[in-house]
């Protein structure tokens, strides 16, 4: 773990303020999750990225509306930050029709192709080779776009993290890597499952280039983002970033968090990246407590309109069960 | 003498036409270009559309079928070859988990226009690893839609259709039908891949195939034919969605089914094809109906060994015997 960077932040206080919001928003919405899963509004499985914030606002912040993007299943603070509204994330949760994707996906599968943003999977290591199919496409077309694919740690103990590190660097694809390592995959550490515990160790011996960034710290986060995507950008082929960071909740709410020291988590939540980031500001007058409390409540009344939207809006009709599975209707054909 | 033209050729020829026609067709597998493709169905095609569009990659079923799968959302129409069936297993989690699932799980704002081609089947000695027939896992699972061209001029009117599908389509090609002739015709003749066909008319007994197994189901229909018993021979060719209409259409009319099914008896397509005409054509029916399937070992090497473990005609003409022995003459 590195100490908490007290340097100036090269922001101007209405970059900073942005990224302080969409912190706040993704720390607000998954605090809310919590409480409304417990609630019973929310079911199934729920991933929270509470102490991770530093990574989907940074990294998002520097990439261009026609980047795509695809992401895990711990994935409402990339989507938040993307731009799928609140309302449409919160009703997906709820299971509503008014959901991003009408219900069908739940916290895991969150997809929205308004904002080329491609999921929401939850095998892990599965976003991986759509994200180099993406890449092929944009290359095999020339458009210049980036895709960021976002994976944990765990992934690569995964072939298909292997299989897509070699195809994107053999073929020089425009792919930003951006691994989460949170340190553990579910309950296992890192040393428990990787003989290499360095992760840019893997993606280098595939050539393709790679840093450790302090996953903590969203300044960082954005400065390594901006200046890896604008190499793929440039047609340097795929980049590599190993955002180093930490949940602070448990993997899902059904996890009773018995692998990991309670004192290892209170450690990491001494560097929780939006007290980080906002004393920062604050030190080089950035930022002020009414600043705060001005996001809060802007946060708060986002966040109320959203789950009363997710509360009030309505079910799929359950006609449309087989609607979406293929473009020719069930009901057409015999199955 | 008429030009004659094999099913390796018309698969050949109607990727040349695909590439031709539209540009965002690609294709891409294991040893397509340089080597000309493990069954040398893309011999050539290398020189004519170049690297980038006969697509050679590394040896990772899930990372190049993933990489379809992105292709196709990224706005290309992408051909992936997988060789043999048995290695589409190791794509199976794109295949199922993305492919298929994709356009429900994002309330169907995504979809993914890949067509999967692979070798599937046994005959060729090729032994336990190379020889399955294993696309009724593959029709069991919606959102994918399974295709399986039996004669040459489906191998080449298949294709076409299979890419307009804005939804994956898997097509398997029997490895033993790649040497397999008819005469050429100079265009395709575009195959409506909704529909089964019907290969041979008869009015005692309907006999249910597809794939490899139709060639030695028709043999088995011309010899019950110098017995004058006439069958009525259905080649499904696609698996899912499966057309009931025709199936069951020709049971009302010979009150007998014997479908044949190179795939292991247990959970195979022909259980769920035998299940539909039960629920939906039960009291049509003059006999049970019967399965002639692949034994329950994984394929064998030894060629006796091998011949033993498929439908042979000789099989099927005995279980159609076996229930028009109590036929009323």
């Amino acid at each position: 773990m590195t100490d908490i960077s007290t340097d100036p932040v090269p922001l101007t206080r209405e970059e900073a303020i942005a990224l302080a919001r969409q912190m706040l928003r993704i720390r607000r919405f998954e605090e809310s999750c919590a409480e409304l899963y417990g609630a019973g509004k929310i079911r199934g499985f729920l991933h929270l990225y509470i102490g991770e914030e530093a990574v989907a606002a940074g990294a998002l912040s520097v990439l261009s509306p026609d980047d795509a993007i695809v992401a895990t299943y711990r994935e409402h603070g990339h989507a938040l930050v993307r731009g799928l509204t609140a309302k449409s994330i919160m009703a997906e949760m709820f299971g509503k029709v008014t959901g991003c994707c009408r219900g069908h996906g739940g916290s895991m599968h969150l997809f929205d192709a308004a904002t080329r943003f491609y999921g929401g999977n939850a095998i892990v290591g599965g976003g991986l080779p759509m994200a180099v199919g993406l890449a092929l496409a944009d290359r095999m077309q020339h458009i210049e776009r980036v895709t960021a694919c976002f994976f944990g740690d765990g992934a690569v103990a995964e072939g298909v993290f292997h299989e897509s590190m070699n195809l994107a660097a053999l073929w020089k694809l425009p792919v930003l890597f951006c691994c989460e390592n949170n340190g553990y995959a579910m309950g296992t550490s890192l040393e428990r499952s990787e003989s290499q515990t360095d992760l840019c160790v893997k993606a280098a011996s595939y050539r393709i280039p790679a840093r450790p960034v302090d996953g903590m710290d969203v300044v960082a986060v954005r400065q390594a983002t901006a200046t890896a995507a604008a190499a793929v950008r440039a047609g340097e082929g795929p980049m590599f970033l190993e955002f180093r960071t930490y949940r602070f909740r448990a993997h899902s709410m059904f996890d009773p968090d018995l692998y990991r020291p309670k004192a290892e988590v209170e450690e990491w939540k001494k560097r929780g990246p939006l007290h980080a980031f906002t004393g920062r500001l604050k030190a080089q007058g950035l930022f002020t407590e009414a600043d705060f409390e001005r996001l809060e409540a802007e946060v708060t009344a986002e966040l109320a309109a959203a789950v009363a939207y997710a509360e009030e809006s309505a079910w799929e009709p359950v006609e449309n069960l087989l609607k979406d599975v293929s473009a020719v209707p069930a009901s057409a054909t015999p199955a | 003498m008429s030009e004659r033209l094999s099913y390796r050729e018309a698969t050949r020829q109607a990727l040349r036409e695909a590439l031709q026609r539209d540009p965002r067709v690609f294709l891409m597998g294991e040893d397509v270009g340089r080597y000309g493709g493990s069954y040398a169905v893309s011999l050539g095609l290398l020189g004519e559309f170049g690297p980038e569009r006969i697509r050679d990659t590394p040896l990772s079923e899930l990372g190049f079928v993933g990489a379809g799968i992105g292709a196709a959302l990224g706005g290309l129409r992408p051909i992936v070859e997988i060789m043999t069936v048995n290695f589409s297993l190791l794509a199976l989690d794109q295949l199922v988990n993305t492919a298929a699932a994709l356009r429900h799980m994002s309330g169907g704002q995504f979809h993914v226009p890949l067509v999967v081609r692979m070798a599937t089947g046994a005959g060729r000695q090729l032994a336990a690893q190379h020889s399955h027939s294993l696309e009724g896992w593959y029709a069991h699972v919606p959102g994918l839609r399974v295709l399986a061209p039996a004669t040459v001029a489906d191998a080449r009117g298949m294709l076409w259709p299979a890419l307009q599908d804005p939804d994956p389509v898997l097509i398997f090609e029997h490895a033993l039908l790649y040497n397999s002739e008819e005469p050429a015709t100079t265009a395709a003749v575009e195959v409506d891949i909704r529909r089964a066909a019907i290969r041979r008319v008869g009015s005692d007994v309907t006999l249910i195939a597809y794939g490899g197994m139709l060639a030695r189901t028709l043999v088995a229909a011309e010899q019950l034919a110098q017995d004058g018993i006439q069958a009525e021979v259905i080649d499904l060719r696609v698996l899912r969605p499966l057309d009931e209409a025709t199936i069951l259409d020709s049971v009302r009319r010979t009150h007998r089914a014997v479908l044949v099914d190179e795939e292991w008896r247990s959970g195979s397509f022909s259980a769920e094809v035998s299940a539909r005409i039960m629920e939906q054509a039960f009291f049509d029916l003059d006999a049970p109906v019967q399965r002639v399937c692949g034994a329950e070992v994984p394929i064998p090497y030894a060629k006796h060994l091998e011949e033993a473990a498929l439908p042979q005609s000789a099989s099927i003409i005995a279980a159609v015997r076996s229930i028009l022995s109590g036929r009323a003459t």
